[in-house]
């Protein structure tokens, strides 16, 4: 099921980034622990300076920094700059490093590193074995991957596109979720199946699935989504040092987000969820690529008066009730901005969790934003319209705040 | 592309120097039959010397053209390439294959099926010039006595499915002997993983009669907690990978396991089980040729018993058999009776040797009947007749058919024979007392293992699950601990 044209069109941004910076790629590798000398910032026009040391603060973007653990990234280390898809190589190597039973099979990972280049140079530092190029069959290569974790490794099992795991589900929800509870605890299966999803440009309906509402109901498993530089490295890590299995959703449109992240070491939690912008008057829960939407929203909403508090809830099983309850419980008003179909998606579940738990809470109905029951259509126009707009993120929490 | 035929003897000394097949060419030989050509061009490493594909292309026209004066029609001259009538050999990804103007269909079916490994006769009797692995008389006993052991199990647990003491049960009548000659031929160290028609195995291993009843009874000693339906077995300590009842699910895993035992270089393989109807699912092919690929120490057995529940083999697939697909994938494969405990034990233990040493799967197609129904829910004599049942139950026995062999060579008697029997079944009656009068596993059970440390959302539920029972205990079992 290999795609040519989404491959393409997500790899066409980044030849020209990779083939300037692929002599730099050793050093980076080599010098994880090194970085605190000098670092190397990448621009977005390609070209790569390299800066001396000096004493600078984080830069602010957008996209807030995480409330906690504000230790690690607030402004003492510099840090670097890097790209969504370099983070999440970053963390997966660092745990290569760590761990000699940690490895990644997929297709095309090995020699291509990876359809997105989040494997980029690791058959070569790792071997063909511990960076496996697999043939084209996902239910078997998942299969494998639960034969290996069950038999002490720690796989890593990239789909080259979530939709493509369609094909896996029966290994992921018989096996995968299951084993370790009908083998008595015998057997534990401590695998990461990870792979960008979500819709993209123009990459038809086969190729934008949201699968993290069919996979949710599957017991046994995690489910986590990152959205920025910094929880997509954290949570690769803490994802592999799991010992359950977890399903880590990436977006096919944020691999080349830019962030500067820290130089040391730091693991995200996986229940947790992330708050991206404090707030009064409204909660707004979001995930992926809607975060920046949100975001985006809220910018205008800040011009028109109004104090939204948006949560990046990053675990997308188990909810993170806890943040998520003291939002609700401070605002009373929620708006739920999703990519997932409306009918069964995470924002349902979601309601349903808020509702059950936090009825008394809420002042008006929960809103939830999602795209339509439909098949991403292919057409540039008709694809923006099945997926959530600032605008109608405006609108509702207007509605939700009359 | 003709090249001046006077240069010819120097060019060909030229060739032969340059390909390193200064014995194999001589002037002579282009006179020679076809095949001597054929042969040549197959085996001969034509490209791989010459490190100069310009060089390459030229020697191949060079020989081409010195064998084009061999045949006739001047009119053929300008497809040089394409036409003399040995020297036809084409460059694709994958590799070099010669083509032939001749458009032949490979055969559906081949003219004769592939034979079958036995070397026991009907009666127990060595087959002339067979060649197999020499088992003693310590390890024949030991095989014999495990064989009766689960024939024993199989017999008294179904009966107890059948007066209702345990909810369901799966035999293995018919199939003992590839159940316990492969366990045997395997150490401990082997990574298991079976169907569910190989408890045999884990008895080998050690498993205990108990154990196996506490599963079955579901009992709080059950390895699984309680969390699996009976014969669905599975014990780390044993490297016998719990059963899941999906269909072929496990063939990947295996594969799996191979590929962590050679990276760790450990001295075991993983061996995987599966039916005749398991090797139409789509993990069957995707495993076989991942093994391949992989160059994994994985050992496939086909358990080919002629019956999936209700359909025969002639309508699951239209090959000759499983064995025949091993090739298809580059899988090394044989065929062996698998009624035939001695052929099977040495066909696992050389299959094994290869498969470690070599880093390569091996296919084991072992030919049986599946004597019992498919399962407790299963009623055989609706879809096939119960002579053909009988006739496999009693003519072809594998328990039997090794019996008579360690009797002639006076390993055994019938007085060890009743012996053995009916303490077994003493041990066996014991164990389902035990296991059906043992304490349930408890409702805390539920929710544990589900993950490695009870999430809060789950600890919700069992609380509210407690209470539910609390208020409503007649409508709950009374022998659930709390």
């Amino acid at each position: 099921m290999a795609t040519i044209v989404g491959a393409a069109t997500a790899l066409s941004a980044s030849k020209s980034f990779n083939s300037r910076k692929l002599h730099l790629r050793s050093r980076r590798s080599l010098s994880v622990s090194e970085r605190k000398g000098s670092f190397l910032v990448v621009r977005s026009d390609g070209s790569v300076v390299h800066k001396a040391h000096r004493a600078q603060k984080l830069i602010a973007n957008a996209v807030a920094t995480k409330a906690d653990s504000s230790a690690a990234s607030t402004a003492s280390k510099p840090g670097h700059e890097l790209l969504l898809f370099e983070a999440l190589r970053e963390g997966l190597e660092e745990e290569m490093d760590r761990d000699p039973t940690v490895c990644v099979m997929g297709e095309d990972v090995g020699h291509y590193g990876g359809s997105y280049k989040v494997t980029k140079g690791l058959a070569t530092k790792y071997g063909d074995l511990r960076v496996l190029d697999t043939p084209i069959a996902e239910n078997s290569f998942t299969g494998m991957g639960i034969g290996a974790a069950m038999t002490g490794l720690r796989p890593i099992v990239e789909g080259m596109n979530m939709g493509f795991l369609l094909l896996a589900f029966n290994q992921i929800s018989n096996n995968c979720g299951m084993l370790h509870y009908t083998s008595g605890g015998q057997f534990k299966i401590p695998i990461v199946i990870r792979g960008p999803g979500g819709v993209g440009r123009q990459l038809g309906a086969e190729h934008s699935q949201r699968l993290e509402s069919y996979f949710q109901s599957i017991p046994g498993i995690q489910m986590v989504a990152c959205s920025t530089p910094y929880n997509a490295k954290g949570l690769m890590k803490a994802a592999i040092r799991s010992e359950n299995p977890v399903i880590l959703f990436e977006h096919v449109l944020l691999y080349n987000l830019k962030e500067r992240i820290p130089d040391e070491e730091y693991v995200c939690s996986l229940e947790e969820a992330e708050m991206v912008r404090p707030g009064e008057h409204v909660t707004i829960l979001t995930y992926s690529r809607m975060r920046y939407h949100v975001m985006q929203a809220a910018k205008t909403l800040v011009n028109k008066g109004y104090d939204p508090e948006v949560i990046d809830i990053r675990s997308l099983k188990p909810f993170d009730l806890h943040t998520i309850g003291n939002s609700v419980k401070k605002t009373h008003r929620v708006l739920i901005v999703e990519e997932c179909m409306r009918t069964g998606g995470i924002g349902a579940s979601l309601t349903a969790a808020i509702t059950e738990n936090f009825n008394d809470y809420l002042d008006a109905p929960i809103i939830c934003l999602s795209s339509q029951d439909v098949p991403t259509p292919y057409a540039g126009t008709l694809e923006e319209w099945t997926v959530v707009q600032p605008a109608q993120i405006v609108t509702a929490v207007e509605q939700l705040c009359q | 592309m003709a090249l001046c035929m006077r240069k010819s003897p120097k060019l060909i000394n030229h060739l032969k120097y340059r390909m390193g097949l200064f014995d194999m060419i001589t002037p002579s030989s282009w006179n020679s039959t076809s095949s001597h050509h054929q042969e040549f061009l197959v085996t001969a490493p034509i490209a791989h010397n010459l490190g100069n594909p310009d060089a390459d292309l030229s020697v191949k026209a060079t020989l081409f053209s010195a064998c084009r004066f061999k045949s006739t029609k001047p009119e053929k001259q300008l497809n040089s390439l394409n036409d003399a009538d040995d020297n036809k050999v084409l460059d694709f990804p994958g590799g070099k294959v010669r083509f032939s103007p001749k458009m032949t269909f490979i055969s559906e079916s081949p003219e004769e099926r592939t034979q079958c490994y036995r070397v026991l006769d009907d009666n127990g009797q060595l087959i002339l010039g067979s060649n197999l692995v020499q088992v003693g008389e310590e390890l024949a006993v030991k095989m014999y006595t495990e064989m009766i052991t689960l024939q024993t199990m199989d017999t008294l647990f179904y009966e107890a499915q059948r007066q209702g003491r345990i909810s369901f049960y799966l035999t293995t009548i018919g199939e003992e002997a590839i159940n316990i000659a492969t366990a045997a031929a395997l150490t401990a160290d082997d990574h298991v993983f079976p169907q569910y028609r190989e408890p045999g195995v884990l008895l080998w291993r050690g498993f205990t009669l108990q154990e196996f009843a506490n599963q079955c009874f579901v009992n709080k000693a059950d390895h699984g907690k309680g969390r699996q339906m009976p014969i669905h077995y599975g014990s780390n300590k044993h490297n016998y990978f719990t059963v899941s009842s999906t269909i072929a699910t496990q063939l990947p895993h295996a594969v799996g396991a191979a590929y962590a035992l050679k990276m760790d270089r450990k001295d075991a393989c993983a061996v995987t089980y599966f039916g005749d109807g398991g090797s139409s699912e789509g993990d069957f092919h995707a495993a076989l040729n991942f093994a391949a690929v992989l160059e994994a120490p994985v050992i496939f057995i086909c358990r080919n018993n002629g019956w999936a529940i209700s359909t025969p083999t002639s309508d699951q697939f239209r090959s000759d058999g499983v064995v025949v697909r091993g090739s298809a994938y580059g899988v090394r494969s044989i065929r062996v009776d698998g009624n035939d405990a001695l052929a099977i034990y040495g066909a696992v233990h050389a299959a094994r040797k290869m498969a470690i040493t070599e880093h390569r799967p091996i296919l084991i197609e072992a030919l049986t009947y599946r004597v019992g129904h498919h399962s407790t829910s299963d009623d055989s004599t609706k879809y096939r007749p119960v002579d053909e049942i009988e006739w496999w139950k009693l003519a072809r026995d594998p328990v039997s058919r090794f019996r008579k062999w360690i009797e002639s060579k006076d390993w055994w008697s019938s007085e060890a024979e009743s012996e053995f029997r009916s303490s077994v079944r003493q041990q066996l009656l014991h164990a389902i007392q035990v296991a059906e009068k043992a304490e349930k596993p408890p409702v805390a059970d539920i929710f544990t293992d589900v993950y490695d440390v009870p999430p809060s959302n789950l600890h919700e539920q069992e609380k509210l699950l407690r209470e539910t029972i609390r208020r409503h205990p007649r409508d709950y079992p009374s022998d659930v601990p709390a």
